[in-house]
């Protein structure tokens, strides 16, 4: 195919021919003939956000609930800038994502010209990759290549910057879709010499341990089903970072739940006293790691990653493997299975007798009340009351995120969806406008903040416009909890600006925006009001007033070791080392 | 582990911004730059060359040239430090000002380090000096009593020994 097509036509057709149905967006004077083109064609449902930020997220929703590329338009200048929070965001998190931004003309470029901002320059370290695409030639072949970059090995967000004057200008439309890069080669299979001692180290592992992330997710759910095998056949107990929950299903008898700053005590402690750590699409981040000196230090490192540069940044290992989770953890099971590598196995008995020691701490559990909703336990109930359906999770930031994290239970990937790398407040409604988009017929819930929910609550106009029938699940402490409790521990209980004051009435803030506003503070009716959310046909907002207080544990606090966990709530009491206080 | 300098070499795609991108990142990740040059080596294939010194220990040195590989229009980054010996030169042009007896020694000191005197006026001259960098620094010092105006450095320019190119694909 090859036909006469103005750039505006041109980034439809490509993203067309991308598979894109979806594009969530706000338009602006840079980006007029490319709206234009838009509402004269059908095979591509734009969504208008209420803000930029949204957009972002909502395609990081989208994105990480379905595998594919979240598409963004918005304009230049604030359009852009407004979306450098998700943009930034995706980055962290490793979400395919293209951002088409539009920039004045070719002839203004350089001259502060009206709505003018270098988004090349600003978005450079927050993207994979960025394009300015000066002549219409170019175009084509650089939006397919964005959509190859962004979705291809560690996946990213790419900025591509058009000139309104290239929106203009004609040139011929190939379809020719790009899959190769003269410079940009993704390494998929891991080497066999590698994973061969992967599998002599694991086959003798007395304590073995798989430690996973936000990669298995990534690689698709045929890495899931790969990672269970993997486990079964070796028997290793598993823990992931906030990132990879619903890899392994947390019904799983080998699962050890989340690690981490916020983790399990059975995961952190099992971590800390595995000898072999077999790290699956996970990246060391200090969430995890706390003391880096004093990390796993009995382990030998099985580093499996499609980023060689994840390798070694924080944590030496042992093995690394550079590659796709999926094709490593095939080349794994095969092995395994032809060398028949369960036989001559050690017993993990004594292993998991360790294991079971830490479990029965019950390191999640929480002082439950009649007369005040426990934060752990309005989640544990929307677990209980959404289990058997169709649902997906998404959060703000902050202690309601972990309590999610703690208490919700999944079963498979992409079912959850939260800001791990950045911390973005404000991230999981939007977010959740992505999702619902992508799985019309779903429940798709974020757990939120009274905080965070205030950050991008216009979207809730958004959810009413395209009957998008998302639920917003408060969890109100009328603090910014996680704030509070880091100011509780560290600094003397000074709680500098951590009250939310002048809250708004969320019950009418949601009626205002015609969504349905529900408030609970009895824990006798929480069942039932997460019932009425459920069964609601369109947005809901729920106000859940929750006991003030609560901390959010156990916790490692920074710069301590995983077998230094606080696990009950004596929070203020706790010595932080000086090094630790410097550590966010 | 102890800190070294390391002169990479790093191949890139001559597009619009690509130094910005490699020394963006040493800014951004907080890796020093000592010496830095740019220039391009082959119009047809539109390549160019960037040569970065930089300090680290070895965990540092491998991040980073894991870092820059990862930029989209980078073909590879070779550490010449490593393995087979390598060649740097940097040149300067020195400008030096004085008459009578300081001139004199100017020009002899120029002589014995075999600095090339490309302008000279009554009261002046800019020699152009070439070597190591260590060399460069050392003539730049003595000519400062002698009437130093400035100094033009070019940043080195590096290569390995022996027959193989650098960067082989
Ligand atoms: C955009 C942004 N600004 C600031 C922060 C710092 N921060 C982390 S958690 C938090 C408090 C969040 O409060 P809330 O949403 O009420 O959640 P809670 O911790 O109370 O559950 C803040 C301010 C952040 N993560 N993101
Ligand atoms: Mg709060």
């Amino acid at each position: 195919m090859s036909m006469k097509a103005t750039g505006a036509e041109i980034i439809l057709l490509a993203l067309k021919d991308q598979g894109v149905d979806t594009l969530f967006g706000y338009p602006g004077g840079a980006v007029l003939p490319i709206y234009d083109a838009i509402y004269q064609q059908n095979h591509i449902n734009h969504y208008l956000v209420r803000h930029e930020q949204g957009a972002t997220h909502a395609a990081e929703g989208y994105a990480r609930s379905t595998g594919k590329v979240g598409c963004v338009l918005v304009t230049s200048g604030p359009g852009a800038t407004n979306a450098i929070t998700g943009i930034a965001d995706a980055l962290l998190d490793s979400i395919p994502m293209v951002v088409i931004t539009g920039q004045v003309g070719t002839p203004l470029i350089g001259t502060d010209a009206f709505q003018e901002a270098d988004i090349v320059g600003i978005t450079r370290s927050c993207t994979k990759h960025n394009y300015l695409v000066r002549n219409v030639e170019d175009l084509e072949r650089t939006l397919h290549e964005a959509f190859y970059i962004a979705s291809s090995g560690r996946p990213g967000p790419v900025v591509v910057d058009i000139p309104k004057d290239v929106q203009f200008a004609e040139y011929v439309y190939t379809g020719e879709i790009v899959k190769s890069h003269k410079t940009y080669r993704p390494i998929t299979d891991g080497a066999a010499d590698q994973i061969a001692e992967a599998i002599n180290l694991i086959k003798n592992a007395k304590k073995p341990i798989f430690y996973t992330g936000g990669g298995v997710i990534n690689s698709g759910p045929e890495a899931s089903k790969l990672l269970q095998e993997l486990v079964e056949l070796t028997g290793a107990p598993v823990t992931s970072t906030l990132m990879g929950l619903g890899a392994y299903p947390a019904s799983g008898d080998k699962w050890l739940n989340m690690l981490g700053m916020h983790g399990s005590y059975e995961a952190n402690m099992a971590m800390h006293d595995c000898d072999v750590m077999i790290c699956v699409g996970a990246r060391f981040d200090d969430r995890i790691t706390g003391r880096v000196d004093a990390f796993a230090p009995f382990s030998k490192k099985i580093h499996i990653d499609i980023d060689p540069s994840s390798i070694g940044k924080i944590i030496p290992v042992d093995v690394p493997i550079i590659g796709d989770v999926k094709s490593v953890l095939a080349d794994m099971i095969k092995l395994w299975k032809d060398g028949n590598c369960s036989q001559g196995q050690p017993s993990l008995d004594a292993w998991f007798k360790d294991i079971n020691s830490w479990r029965a701490r019950r390191s999640f559990d929480y002082n439950k009340t009649d007369d005040v909703i426990a934060p752990q336990y309005a989640v544990e109930r929307l677990y209980e009351l959404t289990k058997d359906k169709n649902t997906y999770i998404t959060t703000e930031v902050g202690q309601h995120q972990m309590w999610a994290a703690q208490h919700y239970k999944f079963e498979e990937p992409n079912r959850w969806m939260t800001s791990g790398g950045l911390g973005t407040m404000g991230y999981g409604l939007p977010a959740a406008i992505g999702v619902q988009v992508a799985h019309p017929d779903a429940l798709v819930v974020d757990i939120a903040g009274e905080g965070s929910i205030q950050m991008c609550m216009q979207e809730m106009s958004t959810a009413m416009q395209f009957g998008l029938p998302i639920k917003i699940f408060i969890l109100n402490n009328e603090r910014l909890g996680m704030v509070r409790q880091w100011q509780q521990l560290l600094h003397g209980e000074r709680y500098s600006s951590t009250y939310s004051e002048s809250l708004p009435d969320f019950v009418k803030m949601a009626e205002a925006f015609g969504c349905l506003g529900l408030q609970v503070s009895d824990p006798a009716k929480l069942d039932e009001t997460i019932l009425e959310m459920i069964d609601y046909n369109g947005p809901v907002l729920v106000d859940v007033l929750v006991e003030k207080n609560a901390n959010c544990l156990p916790m490692i606090p920074s710069g301590a070791v995983h077998n230094e966990m606080i696990l009950e709530d004596v929070l203020a009491d706790t010595e932080v080392s000086d090094a630790g206080k410097r550590l966010v | 582990m102890q800190d070294h300098h390391h002169t990479l070499s790093i191949l890139v795609d001559n597009e619009a911004g690509v130094l910005a991108r490699v020394i963006g990142l040493f800014s951004a990740r907080g890796y020093n730059i000592e010496s830095l040059t740019v220039s391009e080596i082959d119009p047809v294939s539109n390549m160019s060359r960037i040569t970065v010194v930089t300090t680290g220990n070895e965990k540092v040195i491998t991040q980073i040239q894991q870092q820059i590989v990862r930029l989209v229009p980078v073909h590879s980054v070779v550490d010449l430090s490593l393995g087979t010996a390598s060649v740097e030169r940097e040149m300067a042009l020195v400008k030096v000002a004085g008459v009578g007896q300081k001139r004199v020694e100017a020009l002899r000191l120029a002589e014995a380090f075999r600095a090339h005197t490309v302008d000279a006026a009554v009261d002046s001259f800019i020699f152009e000096i070439t070597g190591r960098t260590e060399k460069v620094t050392q003539f730049i010092n003595l000519m400062k009593p002698l009437g130093l105006v400035e100094a033009s450095r070019t940043g080195i320019a590096a290569t390995s020994r022996g027959s193989e190119a650098v960067h082989t694909e």
